[in-house]
């Protein structure tokens, strides 16, 4: 009876769009990468994202309950960033690498600013940035495809930095080997093929925007191919498009609806900038792979961009 | 003197070494100013200004003065004297030329004579450039734009942590870390994303 | 008696410059990275401020007003120029370690913001007190930050080595880890003020509601 006399306030009609949903609909996403992760990389795949899962739903949820806040670690966010934190990871990495990933990311990086939709920079990244700078040894220790008893070998990425190989055909790899992630890596980063799957049905639900995928890519990509250390218009296009963890980074991290722009002019913005930093990391760096820190990068400037690109309001001056 | 001394410069002092984000040099104001974005880039243009002049004053008086006579020992005493009384004299000069820009700026020009990164520039200059009491080759023009580009490193800190910080005014965080605790964590965060450019070679 | 007591604890807990006046950050953050720098950032900057708000005080009635901050600097550099000196003469690893954050203790907010807060308005001895329970709780607060850092980032204390097996966070020893462990303890003694507060709040609602 009480709750005949409750006057519900404006929309009245819902659609069934919620953050949660999203949530759960990105999380489904990227289920392909994972099994194909798991099948690549054995069993350890397996369990660096279950850890990396709990340690962020559980650090999640011990901080809402100590701030007396309501529980919502079950509403697929915390959820989400422990996936993408572990797909980050080498598969090698010993347990309590994802564990303390993701308790830095939920806690620091997320609950620290008050919980979703409040955090500036991707848990995430963030927390891969905070394991690589304190553990660098145990965290470019890369594992060998189809190779159980754990062969580390280096990404192409390195190796080509290195210079110890000046091609792709030097490394005993062709395009189809990157495309189906026969090759060293991140654990959900190596089978683009499964990624693109993934961020197609995305697309297809119209959950996330080409607008900072394609621009990113495209940026990275054309760069590369034009500024290349073998003269220019000498880069390799595919390449540099397949290897790293361009795709899992454009197609899930850089369409973070927290993290990213407001709006599809942002967002390319965000995605044209993202792809000159991580080319410029590539190239000059010290690391071999840049998009995870363009993105972080580009986070920090988000609030900026939001504010250049917002829309005129109609029939009014807009104001400096 | 080459081009590519420049280059690396440029990328080290505005991003690798960048003043605020990993030599903590000019927190205080970092923390202090950047809660808006106006206020943050007029602070931040100021202490491009002055750090780009006082680097060619200091290294001058550094090469001409202290040199010859033997007195090197009295750099700090000396490179602050300087300092404070360059900015006391541009805050003069602009009241008295240049009220308009006196109302943006003024107010910034006595809190940047206690900027370390200005007497901080000051000295890392004459500590870089100068070897066994020589200058090096094109040392002063190095000077000068490692104060100039140590200044726009700290006006692009000042600008990304202004834009965060007035999104951050929208959001509810814990009571006890909001304002300044959750400052430091943001730059803590900037400076994990400005170490992807460690490492630079050319 | 009871004054001078009391000009020398306020500095160490509750007007504590790094944690409660946010004073000072450069030199703590960067100095931080092991407990002795931080021991010997701490002492040479307890020891200008020290010497330089006894000797302000000596002289401020002498000083005029509109040149007061100048005056300041000058009596603070040339101390700041005497620990530079001593330092290089006898502690030259330290030296090297602090590198430009010794000069840098001139423009360090906590000597100056003394300077004029404090020691151009009182006599000498409150002056000596003040300077000397700043610098140590300047130094108390360094000497936290730094063992944190140092046995979380380098798993050592003083150089000791601590835990066998223990990984050592290695980002705390650099600047990421500075910021956040700053940022941290500061929020730490946020929450500690903001529960004493509600505390008492509650604690005389309750004797507001027996009455």
């Amino acid at each position: 009876m009480e709750d005949k006399l409750y006057v519900g306030v404006s929309p009245h009609i819902h659609s069934r769009e919620s953050v949660s949903r999203v949530m759960w609909a990105v999380c489904v996403a990227l289920i392909p990468s994972g099994l194909a992760g798991v099948f690549i990389f054995g069993l350890p795949a397996l369990k660096v994202t279950l850890i990396s899962i709990v340690s962020c739903v559980f650090t999640e949820a011990l901080i809402q309950k100590s701030r007396g806040k309501k529980i919502t670690a079950g509403d697929g966010s915390a959820v989400l960033t422990g996936i993408l934190l572990a797909y980050n990871l080498s598969s090698s990495v010993p347990f309590w690498i994802p564990l303390i990933g993701g308790v830095f990311a939920i806690a620091v990086c997320k609950q620290a600013f008050g919980g979703l939709g409040a955090n500036i920079f991707n848990p995430a990244l963030a927390a891969r940035a905070f394991l690589l700078a304190s553990w660098p040894k145990q965290m470019t220790g890369f594992v060998k495809p189809f190779s159980l008893d754990a062969i580390s070998s280096a990404t192409p990425l390195a190796v080509l930095k290195e210079q110890s190989a000046k091609s792709l055909s030097d490394l005993g790899l062709s395009y189809w080997d990157l495309f189906f992630g026969r090759r060293g890596g991140c654990l959900g980063e190596v089978c683009v093929i499964a990624l693109l799957l993934g961020a197609v049905y995305l697309l297809w639900k119209g959950y996330i925007w080409p607008q900072a995928p394609v621009g990113l890519i495209l940026s990275l990509g054309f760069l590369s191919w034009v500024f290349s250390p073998r003269g220019f218009f000498k880069g390799d296009f595919l390449f540099s498009i397949l290897s790293g963890g361009l795709i899992l980074g454009a197609f899930f991290m850089a369409t973070d609806y927290v993290t990213t722009p407001l709006t599809k002019k942002g967002q390319l913005v965000f995605g044209l900038g993202c792809g000159l930093i991580a080319f410029v990391i590539r190239r000059f760096g010290g690391y071999p792979e840049g998009v995870s820190y363009s993105i972080l990068m580009m986070n920090a400037a988000v609030p900026l961009i939001d504010r250049w690109v917002r829309p005129k309001r109609y029939g009014n001056k807009v104001e400096s | 003197m080459d081009a590519g001394k420049f280059i690396a410069i440029i990328i080290s002092t505005v991003f690798i070494n960048n003043f605020i984000l990993s030599q903590f040099l000019g927190l205080c104001s970092f923390i202090g100013v950047s809660k808006e974005t106006k206020p943050a880039v007029s602070m931040g243009l100021a202490v491009t200004f002055v750090t780009t002049m006082s680097s060619l004053i200091t290294w001058l008086v550094y090469r001409w003065l202290l040199f010859p006579f033997g007195i090197t020992y009295l750099r700090t005493i000396s490179f602050i004297l300087i300092i404070a009384s360059f900015v006391q004299l541009v805050e003069m000069v602009i009241r008295k030329l240049f009220p308009h820009l006196y109302r943006a700026f003024g107010i910034y020009l006595p809190l940047i004579t206690v900027n370390c990164a200005v007497l901080g520039v000051a000295v890392l200059n004459s500590q870089d450039f100068f070897v066994n009491g020589q200058p090096v080759a094109g040392s002063f023009w190095l000077s000068l734009a490692q104060g100039f580009f140590a200044g726009i490193g700290y006006l692009l800190a000042m600008l990304l942590m202004s834009g965060i910080r007035e999104r951050l005014e929208l959001i509810d965080p814990p009571k006890s870390l909001s304002g300044v605790p959750l400052a430091f964590i943001i730059a803590s965060l900037m400076s994990l994303a400005f170490m992807g450019f460690s490492g630079f070679k050319f | 008696m009871k004054r001078l007591i009391k000009e020398f604890t306020k500095g160490i807990i509750v007007e504590n410059p790094t944690f409660g006046l946010v004073l000072g950050l450069c030199p703590t953050l960067a100095i931080s990275i092991s407990v002795r720098n931080a021991l010997g950032m701490g002492l040479a900057a307890t020891f200008v401020l020290v010497c330089s708000n006894v000797i302000i005080s000596l002289v401020r009635k002498v000083i005029p007003d509109q040149i007061r901050i100048p005056c300041f600097i000058v009596i603070i550099a040339t101390f700041v120029t005497i620990v530079e000196m001593l330092m290089k003469a006898y502690f030259p690893a330290l030296n090297v370690s602090l590198g430009i954050f010794v000069p840098l203790i001139v423009v360090n907010c906590i000597v100056l913001g003394r300077a004029e807060a404090f020691a151009c308005k009182s006599p000498v001895l409150p002056s000596l007190f003040d300077g000397l329970g700043m610098g140590i709780g300047f130094t108390l607060a360094l000497v936290i930050i730094a063992s944190i850092r140092e046995v979380l980032g380098a798993g050592k204390f003083l150089g000791f080595h601590l835990i066998k097996g223990f990984e050592p966070i290695r980002v705390m020893v650099l600047a990421p880890g500075a910021l956040l462990t700053l940022g941290l303890l500061i929020g730490l003694v946020n929450y500690w003020h903001i529960r004493k507060k509600t505390n008492k709040e509650i604690k005389k609602a309750g004797c507001d509601g027996c009455r």
